[in-house]
């Protein structure tokens, strides 16, 4: 059971990477690109994690309660927020990429541009 | 490329990539066994040096905070690219929707729906203020926070009304609202400097009792104006694609239009 959240990791990047590179539309594409991000959130949680230790916030348990590793969950929030970004400015070049050829199957795009 | 010769090149790759990750993993500790230093040094001094027991928080706004400022900014600069990218293009133009169907019966926004998503609106400002202004007490911070604030003006458009969600969210006054809460985080840092102490430091009291709303000093501060940033950033991105489907068409009704 050591290396299973691993195994996770390497299932969810691999789901996701077999969707970019078979998608036929770009918004599905985009949203896989989040399941690969999403990837990153398991392999950060699952590198601080310590067994039997608390989440590391003392408002209700006391100071120096053994507490998982916070330097990570900082890593896997700012992840989150980047996340949010790049999927919004993608979003956006999807809508220009319509709007311009008509066609949201990214292998059409790449067969347009020639 | 055929799809055919593109999925051969993902399999040679991802083979590599196993490889590597296999490889990887080797040299990393055991699950449930993270041996530090740097974590467990912070869990150490933490409540003690900020008086904040949200340690994530703590982590993000003091002793990470350069990183996060560079973060808050990569969301400062995707809104902009977002209203960038969107922008009216040539030969298009302003249209509100009309009805071109008009025999057909569009169902309005049913009254449940409605219902629902304005009686939200004020639990869900509420609860996205108090996530923003608890950063160093508990699992909450700006970032969650600020997601909240903005959800509430989506569920506005959800009730139907997308002018009145343009009129509480007019892009001038949200961009301000942005521009202050990304500005303030970086100022925090700068009146440090000004002070002569290295840039983000904790200069203000940090409280008597670890984990109260008044404690931590800069941290609560600074996740006060990283929440009015986020959501000013959503509010834009959110605008800006509802612009895209209801307002902007193409001028020609030709391909795409």
């Amino acid at each position: 059971m050591q290396v299973f959240p691993f195994i996770v990791v390497a299932w969810i990047l691999a789901v996701g990477l077999y969707g970019v590179v078979t998608s036929r539309h770009l918004v599905h594409q985009i949203i896989c690109l989040i399941v690969v991000q999403s990837s990153t959130y398991v392999l950060l949680l699952g590198v601080g994690y310590v067994t039997g230790a608390v989440a590391p916030y003392f408002f209700d348990v006391p100071n120096h309660t053994p507490a998982v590793d916070p330097v990570v969950q900082a890593c896997a929030l700012t992840d989150v927020v980047v996340e949010a970004a790049v999927t919004a400015l993608l979003l956006s070049f999807a809508i220009q990429a319509y709007k311009r050829f008509g066609t949201l199957d990214p292998q059409e795009l790449a067969a347009l541009k020639g | 490329m055929t799809p055919r010769q593109r999925r051969w090149i993902f399999l040679v790759a991802g083979a590599g990539l196993v490889a590597f990750y296999l490889w990887g993993l080797l040299g990393l500790p055991g699950f449930g066994r993270y041996p530090g230093p740097y974590g467990p040094a912070i869990l150490r001094v933490v409540v003690a040096q900020t008086n904040a027991t949200g340690v994530v928080s703590a982590i993000n706004f003091d002793y990470r905070g350069f990183d996060t400022v560079g973060e808050e900014f990569i969301l400062f600069v995707a809104a902009a690219g977002v209203a960038t990218v969107l922008r009216r293009l040539r030969g298009e133009r302003d249209r509100p929707a009309v009805d071109e169907a008009a025999d057909r019966d569009v169902p309005d926004t049913s009254s449940a729906v409605r219902m629902v998503a304005l009686l939200s609106v004020g639990p869900v400002v509420l609860a996205g203020w108090w996530l923003a202004s608890h950063a160093q007490t508990n699992p909450s911070g700006g970032f969650q926070g600020g997601v909240m604030l903005a959800t509430a003006f989506v569920l506005i458009y959800l009730s139907g009304e997308f002018l009145v969600f343009k009129r509480f969210s007019p892009v001038d006054l949200t961009d301000v609202v942005e521009a202050v809460g990304a500005a303030g985080f970086a100022a925090i840092g700068v009146s440090a400097v000004a002070m002569g102490l290295p840039y983000l430091k904790n200069y203000l009291p940090l409280g008597q009792v670890p984990g109260a709303v008044s404690s931590s000093g800069t941290i609560a501060l600074i996740s006060f104006f990283v929440g009015i940033e986020v959501a000013a950033a959503f509010i834009l991105i959110v605008g800006e694609l509802l612009d895209q489907t209801l307002l902007i068409r193409r001028y020609s009704s030709g391909r795409g239009g």
